[in-house]
């Protein structure tokens, strides 16, 4: 049960006002058309996953319902950064 | 009624004035208030409370608390049963019922052939063929399990409170006290809970004087100071369950088991979600049991057990004590057993010398210390008559056994400290040489542990501890400097001699062959079990757990595992800390499920969504639909109807003359802003950009890897403003989809999406007279066909209400979908049923809707299709623009080779031949019409219904390559073995130009 | 390897079980193999078993880098069924269901495999239509499926609340009564135990911390116990698919997710078959021992902490009291997580990948226990012919470019 900080509410809330929505920076390509199937079916299908630092993107559902990125650690679970979309994680270390 | 023949004259903390009377195993006893039920059972010479597991062997009380692994009982009856309870954790009521465990056949055969009865021994035998192994599950599952299930509904309810606060502490012992006094001294808010009904942990029993007062006085002044404190809750019967991320804890807290089986008031328990900035986990330790052969016997207790049944209960349970310890602190069971005036027939100390100041003292009374010695055998057949106690040196007995003649063992091995809340959170505990004992690993800036948890072995440690630990929080949590203010009252804490590890004591005979030595009582695994497991090659500990069921039991564990654990690592010749502990889950005891769901079972398992028609469908006693949370009216039976003859007549009254229906659970999403047509453009297939101010466009709205997701109709309000309508079920999920798209990729767009679902409530005229009905509430919108065309949207006034009505239909009729702002959606509904009486306006339901849309082949996405299925293959090509300058979401996957396959599942109608049978739907078509499983299929039936309007069945569905098949021929085989021919047909069977909704 | 039987048990019993053989032995790792397999759970030791045992590929190491059955094998809830909606799927997990009627003597280890059926619950209309079409889809594959009624339901299950008035009230149901449940663990020590036999060496406490691939070609695997080489090295590793793929320089369509599960404490026998319900979210049946085994969700996001979060556990007992209000009183033992590789259509990924000799059977994801013989055996036939078994043959990796994706979402639910 995380506590999930949302930069726009400003303020440490319980996991169930947040929904989390997948891995962040797969920006859709811009032209689409000018993929193979399988470089169209990688940005479909294909994720990171990893074991420790993950960046991905969460909504506060239940409260401001605005995206946001977090760095969050998938071993144990610590949340190392929160940060806006549209931006990258601050450097690791620092939160 | 039985005498309490165990029963001391004064002392203990029962209230003696309330005599209680209740019932074990249908015999009538009587306690007092403040017992629990294994305390009465205890003061009333109750030896044999259950029988084991596996063998059915008599077994007594052990230990006084979440420990106790053999007094299992059932409490109650019927639907208000509680199984499983343990006696020392149930509060004894007047008119308690409770029943033991009794042995099955099997498991009394099983007493008897226990030889041929090893770990895992199901697994070597019972299947000599596929059916043998269900045969003998029945006898097992027979034999196995403890209590019953309760037989009816839970009359009891549970409710749930949240907590934020800055300190938890976990435990209100020593430790826990001073850490909740200090804490709370620094302003910290603080949460104090505890298992026990009562307040104090090991202080309940203790006889030493605390600062020069009684422990029951030092107590009572702590927890006025608490009470008398503004920020700290106090949380009795409250068991601390989980532990999760980021400092979540569960806590159930039992309100009213204490007092009969059945809440008179209010919720029987509660569960408290608690978010704390620091937790202090307090949770003591439990005493380790000590591996002898025989240990199971009724009358082999824990040494503090028997020392908190003297002191707290005033029980003493059994005439004559023999002491088995390995540590000083076992002595003063003794020396509390000697003071009540019976007789300890000697200490037996596994140490050669131990001469700390319990020793002295217990000298001193004149008891026996027989020292480097161990018991290796209990005797007795349903209590302890006896003991052998042999020398043990090193790890080898010498010389000759001998025999000592006593009722009651008490044992003490050390400390397990309870661990289990930090191991829940994923972290391993470590193996301390020095504490003899595994303790938390590294729990991090969150938790402080102090106090027996964290191996301090003395009293005064503890609430030394508990205290700094106590600062340490509130300072981690902002409040104070971390030192702490107050000093701890003096104990009188005599020198100890080291204890000594023994974790299997040895018998003459080799474990295998000796008689059995339990590690865990409830599960009866022996020492022997752990060593056959280890001797097949059964090495992690995790893997001797699940062969043996060490510690699978309903204690988790609690006494056996570290025995357990260490035997396995004798047997492998390894450390202790090499083969580690198995990690600890929730709950740390066993928690109610109906504490867990809390209040949403029942009428608020979900909520129900009603439409403000909701009354009126009531009223006119419609059947309902579930859709999504939403209560749809299903259709409308009139006295003696059957379903499809209110269906019959619902269709016919929307083809010919007039029908309404609620269609106001529609999703309606109002989009706003300078981007709104290229925000559309790029969500659907179709294009807005040139749809004009007022008119209407169908939409599909496809996933990026081109399954069609949503479908619906779009209207443009104007320059800058559009209404999307989607689909009941799925109006969450589309606007979370639009939002999801403009916060993350577009935020270049100046676009808004506001969800209107509720704010409007939505009738929809259908029929012929759908416009002459109208036209009598509604005079301020031209309706004629050239003024307010198909597919265009106008705003006026129905029934006085400001309105805006489309003409889009779903049935293929002339229709006009009447929005008006919800709260005035009943008396509209009642204005348009008023204007419709002359004509008969029939209300319809979902039911009629599939059918006339069915006839006319329009899909229901999630019915007709299956979250697999594109454009082309609903034959919905024709809704696609592909010439877009973005493209819009899922184009590029219709290209993808897969989806342009021509042998794809396609949208048809069918038509069967007999033109009688409704096909079913779900039904799966075949070529074949022999169709003997296995066999291809082709496709299958998604929608399929009678229709009134064309006096035959008709159905869609999906068949391989559909498109290029028609008027072939393929068969739906039913449940009752009959195959039904099909002709593959166009989809749209009624009015297939389209001409009837413009109209 | 000794026969296991009643008379043998006798037979120690007399000797007091001082000389029963070693389950597997513990070998020390040789510098080379003909094909590593990394993963030592029910998967990873079938596909040991059937390599050695159909296809006399005896040179065969299972490397695991803790216990054997320490993953999803030893954390699931057991149940067995076949019934999945796509030809490609019921095909294989039917192919899997036999394989589990006869696995006990063909092992010679009691799994407990108990056909004692699996009913799988209808709440509303739309649910009904889904049920049917996969009863009849089933019964065209040659698969036993039958369509019940509320009534029928009620009398199978007497302690669900089947009351037309509940929230979302039990409308029908499927029922596969050859579906049931097993004994986890031991399907992991009955596959070692035969592989073992046949000469599969099984390393435990060995990790695979890198793959050597040369030229485009697997050359064996790094490891806390050094270098083993390899022709093949095939992963069968849930919950670790995507770090192995990493190794290997791959990305797999794969997000790994704490599934959670709970069990009750132990009862006396109350309910006979296994219930899965996706509308209320309810996946109950009660284990050998007495316990109510009970799925729970996957938690919505990644991880791999083998535990999760406390609402998901809080959901799925709303949905258990609800259908069956009688356990409210029951109360839970125990909750963990595994930790599920879940794929975009909720089925496996089975085959080759773009480097020569490396190959993954991954991605089960909440379903991957029932397939374990049937998973073991078509990957055991894959990599001994280096071509998919035709089985497995719908799974291939290269179907999330096609876009030929099987889709078991729509009707399986949460495919427990």
């Amino acid at each position: 049960m995380f506590r999930i900080h949302c930069p726009h509410c400003r303020e440490a809330r319980s996991e169930e006002e947040f929904s989390y929505a997948g891995e962040a920076h797969i920006p859709r390509p811009v032209d689409p058309s000018s993929l193979s199937d399988s470089e169209w079916g990688e940005y479909l299908h294909t994720r990171t996953n990893p074991r420790g630092p993950h960046r991905e993107m969460w909504v506060h559902t239940a409260g401001c319902r605005r995206y946001f990125n977090v760095l969050r650690d998938t071993v144990s679970y610590k949340i190392l950064a929160v940060y806006p979309v549209g931006e990258m994680p601050p450097e690791q270390g620092e939160a | 009624m039985g005498a309490e023949v165990r029963r001391r004259a004064a002392g203990g903390r029962i209230d003696r004035d309330q005599t209680l009377d209740f019932v074990f195993d249908g015999r009538a006893l009587r306690g007092f208030a403040g017992d629990t039920l294994a305390s009465a059972l205890l003061a009333n010479g109750v030896d044999v409370v259950g029988r084991s597991f596996k063998y059915g062997r008599p077994r007594g009380i052990v230990g006084h608390g979440a420990e106790e692994p053999n007094a299992i009982v059932e409490v109650g009856a019927g639907a208000s049963c509680v199984p499983n309870l343990r006696a020392t954790q149930v509060e004894l009521y007047n008119g308690l019922e409770a029943r033991s465990i009794r042995a099955s056949l099997f498991q009394r055969a099983a007493g008897a052939f226990g030889r041929l009865l090893p770990a895992g021994f199901y697994y070597k035998t019972f299947m000599s063929s596929p059916g043998a192994w269900m045969a003998w599950e029945r006898v097992l599952r027979h034999a196995a399990g403890f209590g019953k299930a309760p037989d009816g509904a839970d009359p009891d309810t549970y409710d749930r409170m949240n907590h934020h606060c800055d300190v938890l502490v976990v435990g209100a012992g020593p430790a826990g006290l001073s850490a909740a006094l200090e804490a709370a001294g620094w302003g910290a808010r603080v949460l104090l809970a505890d298992e026990q009904s009562e307040f104090g942990g090991s202080l309940l029993a203790e006889t030493r004087a605390l600062g020069g007062d009684s422990a029951a006085a030092w107590l009572d002044g702590a927890l006025a100071e608490l009470d008398a404190s503004g920020n700290v809750e106090l949380l009795p019967r409250s068991t601390v369950s989980g532990y999760y991320d980021h400092n979540f804890l569960t806590l159930v807290e039992r309100r009213s088991d204490h007092l009969g089986p059945v809440a008179a008031a209010g919720t029987r328990e509660r569960l408290h979600r608690v978010r704390a900035e620091q937790v202090v986990l307090a949770t003591g330790a439990i005493e380790r049991p000590l591996v002898f052969a025989n240990n199971d016997l009724p009358g082999v207790m824990l040494a503090s057990s028997v020392s908190t049944y003297v002191n707290r209960y005033a029980v003493a349970p059994g005439k004559s004590l023999l002491l088995f310890t390995t540590n000083d602190h076992g002595y003063r069971t003794a020396l509390d057993w000697h003071r009540i005036g019976r007789e300890v027939v000697a200490i037996v100390d596994a140490r050669e010398s131990p001469a700390g100041g319990w020793v002295a003292a217990a000298k001193e009374a004149g008891i026996d210390v027989i020292v480097g010695h161990a018991i290796i055998e209990a005797v007795g057949r349903s209590r302890v008559s006896g003991a052998a106690i042999a020398s043990l040196q090193a790890n080898a007995l010498a010389g000759t056994p001998r025999r000592l003649a006593c009722d009651l063992i008490a044992c003490s091995g050390g400390w397990n400290p309870t661990l289990h809340l930090g191991s829940q959170t994923g972290v391993k505990p470590r193996w301390s040489d020095s504490a003899g004992a595994f303790l938390p690993g590294d729990l991090g800036g969150g938790t402080v542990c102090a106090g027996a948890v964290a191996g301090t072995p003395t009293l005064r440690g503890c609430l030394e501890q508990g205290a700094l630990a106590g600062a340490t929080a509130a300072s981690r949590a902002g409040f104070g400097s971390g030192r702490t203010t107050r000093s701890a009252p003096e104990v009188d804490e005599p020198p100890e001699t080291p204890a000594r590890s023994l974790f299997l004591v040895p018998h003459p005979k080799r474990v295998s062959r000796a008689p059995k030595q339990f590690v865990d009582f409830q599960l009866d695994v022996t020492a022997s079990d752990i060593e056959l497991a280890a001797r097949e090659g059964y090495e992690s500990v995790e893997h001797v757990k699940r062969y043996t069921a060490l510690g699978f039991g309903t204690d988790q564990g609690k006494l056996g595992n570290v025995n357990g654990v260490a035997i396995l690592a004798e047997a492998l010749g390894k450390d202790i800390a090499e083969v580690g502990t198995t990690m600890y889950r929730p709950s740390y005891t066993p928690a109610t499920f109906g504490a867990i769901a809390g209040r949403d079972v029942g009428g608020f398992f979900d909520p129900e969504r009603h439409t403000p028609m909701h009354e009126w469908h009531t009223s006119r006693g419609a059947e309902w639909e579930n859709v999504g949370r939403w209560k749809r009216p299903r259709y409308y039976p009139r006295s003696g109807e059957t379903m499809q003859q209110a269906l019959n007549r619902e269709c016919l009254a929307a083809r010919d003359g007039v029908a309404i229906m609620d269609a106001s659970t529609l999703g309606k999403i109002d989009i706003q802003g300078a981007d709104s047509a290229e925000s559309l453009d790029r969500i659907y297939t179709t294009g807005f950009r040139k749809l004009g101010i007022g008119r209407c466009r169908y939409g599909l709205m496809l996933h990026e890897d081109g399954t069609i997701f949503d479908d619906g109709v779009t209207a443009r309000l104007g320059e800058d403003r559009y209404l999307m309508h989607t689909t009941t079920g799925n109006a969450e999920v589309v606007f979370a989809w639009l939002e999801r798209w403009r916060q993350t990729e577009w935020p270049e767009l100046s676009v808004y999406f506001t969800s209107v679902t509720d704010h409007w409530a939505t009738a929809a005229l259908v029929g012929p007279k759908s416009r002459t009905v109208l036209a009598k509430v509604c005079t301020d919108i031209d309706l004629t066909g050239g003024a307010f065309p198909f597919m265009a949207v106008r705003e006026g006034h129905v029934a006085g209400v400001p309105a805006r009505v489309f003409r889009i239909s779903f049935s293929g009729e002339l229709s006009f979908e009447v929005n008006v702002p919800a709260q005035h959606g009943r008396a509209v509904w009642d204005a348009l049923i008023d204007a419709g009486a002359e004509f008969d306006i029939t209300p319809y339901g979902t039911e009629a809707m599939h059918v006339l849309r069915a006839e006319k082949g329009f899909i229901i996405v999630g019915q007709d299709t299956d979250g697999s299925m594109t454009p082309a293959d609903t034959g919905m090509d024709w809704a696609v623009r592909r010439n877009k300058p973005f493209g819009f979401l899922g184009d590029r996957s219709l290209d993808l080779a897969d989806h342009l396959r021509e042998d794809r599942p396609q949208l048809v109608g069918l038509a069967t031949d007999d033109a009688r049978t409704v096909l079913p739907e779900g039904g799966q078509l075949v070529d074949d019409p022999e169709c003997r499983p296995p066999v291809p299929i082709a496709g299958h039936v998604t929608s399929s219904y009678y229709s009134a309007r064309l006096s035959r069945p008709i159905a869609l569905g999906m068949v391989k390559g559909g498109a290029g098949r028609m008027g072939e021929t393929v068969h739906c085989p039913l449940a009752d073995g009959r195959v039904v021919k099909a002709s593959i047909v166009d989809p749209i069977f009624y009015d297939p130009k389209g001409e009837r909704q413009r109209v | 390897m000794e026969r296991y039987s009643l008379l043998g048990l006798v037979r120690h019993a007399r000797h007091y079980h001082e000389n029963w053989q070693r389950v597997w032995r513990d070998p020390a790792p040789k510098k080379a193999y003909d094909t590593v397999i990394v993963g030592g759970g029910g998967h990873g030791l079938a596909t040991a078993y059937y390599l050695a045992k159909v296809h006399g590929v005896t040179d065969v190491a299972v490397v695991e880098k803790g216990w054997l059955g320490g993953g999803n094998t030893g954390r699931n809830t057991t149940i067995i069924r076949s019934n999945y909606l796509r030809d490609g799927s019921s095909h294989l997990y039917e192919f899997s269901l036999k394989l589990w009627e006869g696995l006990s003597q063909e092992l010679n280890f009691n799994v407990m495999f108990s056909p004692r059926g699996v009913l799988y619950l209808g709440h509303t209309l739309h649910d009904m239509r889904e049920i049917e079409r996969r009863v009849n889809a089933n019964r065209l594959n040659g698969i036993d499926a039958e369509l019940l009624s509320a009534a029928e339901v009620q009398k199978l299950v007497p302690l669900m609340n089947c009351s037309p008035d509940a929230r979302y009230p039990v409308l029908g149901a499927s029922l596969q009564r050859r579906g049931g449940i097993a004994r986890h663990d031991a399907v992991a020590w009955g596959f070692a135990r035969a592989a073992d036999a046949q000469g599969v060496d099984i390393l435990q406490r060995t990790e695979v911390t890198g793959i050597r691939c040369d030229n485009g070609a697997v050359t064996g695997v790094e490891t806390s116990r050094g270098f083993i080489g390899a022709r093949k090295v095939a992963c069968v590793a849930a919950g670790n698919s995507g770090v192995l793929a990493a190794m290997a320089g791959l990305k797999l369509p794969i997000e790994s997710r704490p599934l959670q599960a709970l069990v009750s404490e132990p009862l006396k026998p109350c309910l006979d078959v296994v219930v899965q319900s996706s509308g209320v979210h309810c996946y109950v049946s009660q284990a050998d021992k007495g316990d109510l085994v009970i799925g729970a969700g996957t938690d919505s996001y990644n991880g791999y902490g083998q535990r999760g979060s406390f609402s998901v556990i809080e959901h799925t007992l709303q949905a258990v009291c609800e259908l069956f209000p009688a356990f409210s009183r029951v109360r839970m033992n125990r909750h963990w997580g595994g930790i599920v590789d879940i794929c975009p259509d909720a089925c496996p990924i089975i085959g080759e990948t773009p480097v020569r000799g490396l190959y993954f059977n991954c991605g089960w994801g909440t379903g991957g226990f029932k397939a374990t013989p049937g998973s073991g055996y078509v990957f055991a036939d894959t990599l001994a012919h280096e071509r998919p078994h035709p089985l497995a043959a719908p799974f291939s990796l290269d179907r999330f470019a096609t876009g030929a994706l099987v889709d078991e979402h729509g009707a399986a639910g949460v495919a427990h």
